[in-house]
């Protein structure tokens, strides 16, 4: 039991920053029909700038923890939303009309671009956060002790989740990202500017990634350069997995795989842990290839 | 002369053949010229060159012609490379005849990892044979069935011996690996043009059309999926008596990618436009050598600026032509079995001459 709940709470806290970095897949997917291979290597690029603003504002002596952890999340979000934006007007806005394979070998490049853009800025070797960030007293639940510092990531990812929820269901503009995403002619026929929706989404997905990237920094104490490649599969999984394009799915499969994941490598075997994802990605497919709550993307006829 | 019989003279199998006889004459040039090393170092590239070419058009098969969206090739190259290795180092058999082993057991691989996902559309293929691919990479890596040596690999793969005759230094393994690829490109010239590939070409145009027409589209996109791993599996077994050291780490999602961007930007269903991306690609990882640790930087770059700038890829294949006259005289009684129409243009030429 106690294993069992250690590894549950391990696994929300992973998951729900898997959660936040699917949102990004899922929500470009959902407008472009483009996977955003270099999605992970902006998760990377939070993470790397969190450490930077972190080692170099020295903000603990300002303010608490939590505090600091507020405000690198805010300012690292800011600032990859800000090459998200970038990204998106280089590598694909020119290939929003052709082959869309054209947009995902460009992205593929995105991707090996960035990720080496980050090692030569920061080095090829593993950097180490600070620590004493995040509290590191436990709670006591159902007998067990649980560390603090999952509450609190899982927590701060579901607001993070509950506010872009609320953001695309119930203000305008996301009414408007919503029309984009069914019907980008339609939507145009309606005065949205659809180029403009585009950027916004790719202002906020790698907003989220960004602060999921400095969450992953905060929580994990260790970042490098490749990460992204990783942790972006596994994102994108977990956004497969609830069905793509939909936006509570890419929550719910992003919490499932952290779960999924965390109770394989303690009950299976942690050297297969990482093809645990993938062979739930595949199971899936197999069984419910739209995902566990997508329906839009029926096979056309 | 008209354009006409120009495009005659020139057309693919000549090119083909006079590159492939030019490429005959690298070894011999490069020690003529007195290149350091007689040229070791430009062979060495060379033949990295055309292993991928072998691969990159055996994956064009499944994504040039099929269009299927397979991102996960290195999988079944990794088959074929192991069970070589393996059947050469711990069983001793000869290089060469563990090839159609390699190529069958690639084959059958594809076949079941394919099965059940063949019906799935573009992007969820894709994500699908790069998990493929990890979860490969990650059980060579954890020594599956205690076969493929873990992280560490398989090393002492003899030298390939042909006619009593050892394939030691690099221009004979040059002339093994182009020889190679010179079939590679004869057999699969043939077969976009055969019955079998023009099939793959309807059904990357329009399934639902072609299933409509008679076409088992499942059951020619499983036969791409293997014919294109069973050719992997043989470039397998060539890479591993090349390179006669094999580890996990040369099978992983990077190569995968490379050979996918090689189809794409080459030009995806054309033969030339493989083999230009085959150079480009692999190559300029070598030019941009001189940038040292920013070499991936600038070769991302150079692969989105490539997309961005010719989106159809550099040498997209050229729109099919029938000469439907000549076709109808043949088959006066009409369309048997013999003759099908196929590619875009297939309905409207028909139309045009008024076939019956």
């Amino acid at each position: 039991m106690e294993e069992f709940l250690q590894q549950l709470t391990n696994g929300l806290a992973v998951g729900g920053i898997y959660a936040l970095i699917a949102l990004g897949y899922t929500m470009v997917y959902g407008i472009l029909r483009l996977i955003n291979f270099a999605h992970g290597d902006l998760f990377t690029l939070g993470a790397y700038i969190g450490f930077t603003l972190l080692v170099s504002l020295n903000l603990q002596g300002l303010m608490g923890g939590l505090a600091v952890a507020g405000v690198l999340v805010a300012m690292a979000m800011g600032l990859v939303a800000l090459a998200g934006y970038l990204l998106e007007r280089v590598a694909y806005r020119p290939l929003r009309r052709s082959n869309r394979l054209a947009a995902v070998v460009s992205a593929l490049g995105a991707s090996i671009f960035f990720s080496n853009a980050i090692m030569l800025v920061w080095g090829a070797r593993v950097k180490v956060y600070p620590g004493g960030i995040l509290p590191s007293a436990t709670i006591s639940f159902l007998g067990v002790d649980i560390m603090l510092t999952r509450v609190v990531l899982f927590g701060s990812s579901v607001a993070l989740m509950l506010l872009l929820y609320w953001f695309i269901n119930r203000t305008r503009v996301g009414t408007a990202i919503r029309a984009v995403a069914i019907d980008q002619d339609t939507a145009r026929l309606m005065g949205i500017n659809v180029d403009h929706i585009v950027s916004l989404v790719f202002l906020i997905g790698p907003a989220l990634g960004g602060a999921a990237g400095v969450m992953m920094g905060l929580y994990y104490g260790q970042i490098s350069y490749d990460m992204g490649f990783s942790f972006g599969l596994k994102a994108f999984t977990a956004a497969i997995l609830g069905g793509i394009g939909n936006i509570p799915g890419a929550m719910l499969g992003g919490i499932l795989l952290g779960v999924i994941e965390a109770m394989g490598a303690a009950y299976i075997s942690m050297a297969w842990k990482d093809a645990i994802a993938f062979a739930v990605l595949i199971l899936i497919l197999i069984v419910r290839p739209t995902g566990l709550l997508g329906e839009r993307v029926a096979d056309k006829l | 002369m008209t354009a006409e019989s120009l495009k005659r003279r020139f057309s693919f199998p000549v090119c083909a053949g006079i590159f492939f006889a030019a490429m005959a004459l690298v070894p011999s040039a490069l020690s003529l010229a007195g290149v350091a090393g007689d040229g070791i170092a430009q062979l060495d590239m060379l033949n990295k060159i055309g292993i991928y070419a072998v691969l990159a058009l055996s994956l064009n098969i499944i994504l040039g012609h099929a269009g299927l969206f397979h991102m996960g090739h290195t999988a079944f190259f990794a088959v074929g490379a192991y069970a070589t290795a393996i059947l050469n180092t711990a069983h001793s058999w000869p290089v060469f005849a563990t090839m159609p082993v390699a190529g069958i057991l690639a084959a059958v691989f594809a076949l079941l990892v394919a099965l059940p996902i063949i019906h799935l559309r573009g992007d969820y293929l894709l994500v699908v044979t790069i998990g493929i691919v990890e979860i490969v990479r990650i059980a060579l890596e954890n020594n599956v069935f205690g076969l493929t040596g873990g992280a560490n690999g398989i090393y002492g793969i003899s030298r390939p011996v042909l006619f009593g005759l050892a394939l030691k230094t690099p221009p004979l393994q040059f002339y093994l690996i182009w020889g190679f690829a010179a079939v590679t490109v004869a057999l699969f010239y043939l077969l976009e043009h055969s019955r079998f590939g023009r099939a793959l070409n309807y059904i990357r145009y329009d399934d639902v059309a072609a299933s409509g027409c008679g076409i088992n589209v499942a059951r020619y996109k499983l036969a791409a999926f293997m014919l294109g791993a069973f050719w992997a599996g043989m470039a397998g077994t060539i890479y591993a008596a090349n390179i006669r050291t094999i580890e996990p780490s040369a099978f992983g999602f990077y190569e995968s990618v490379i050979l996918f961007a090689i189809v794409i930007l080459g030009g995806s269903g054309n033969i030339a436009g493989v083999l230009v991306g085959a150079f480009l690609l692999v190559g300029l990882q070598d030019v941009f050598r001189s940038f040292e640790s920013a070499r991936m930087l600038v070769f991302g770059a150079a692969m989105m600026l490539m997309m961005v700038f010719r989106p159809q890829g550099l040498l997209p294949p050229r729109r099919r032509h029938y000469d439907v006259d000549a076709l109808v005289d043949r088959y006066p009684s009409g369309l048997d079995e013999g003759f099908s129409l196929s590619g875009r243009n297939g309905k409207k030429r028909a139309g045009e001459t008024g076939a019956s």
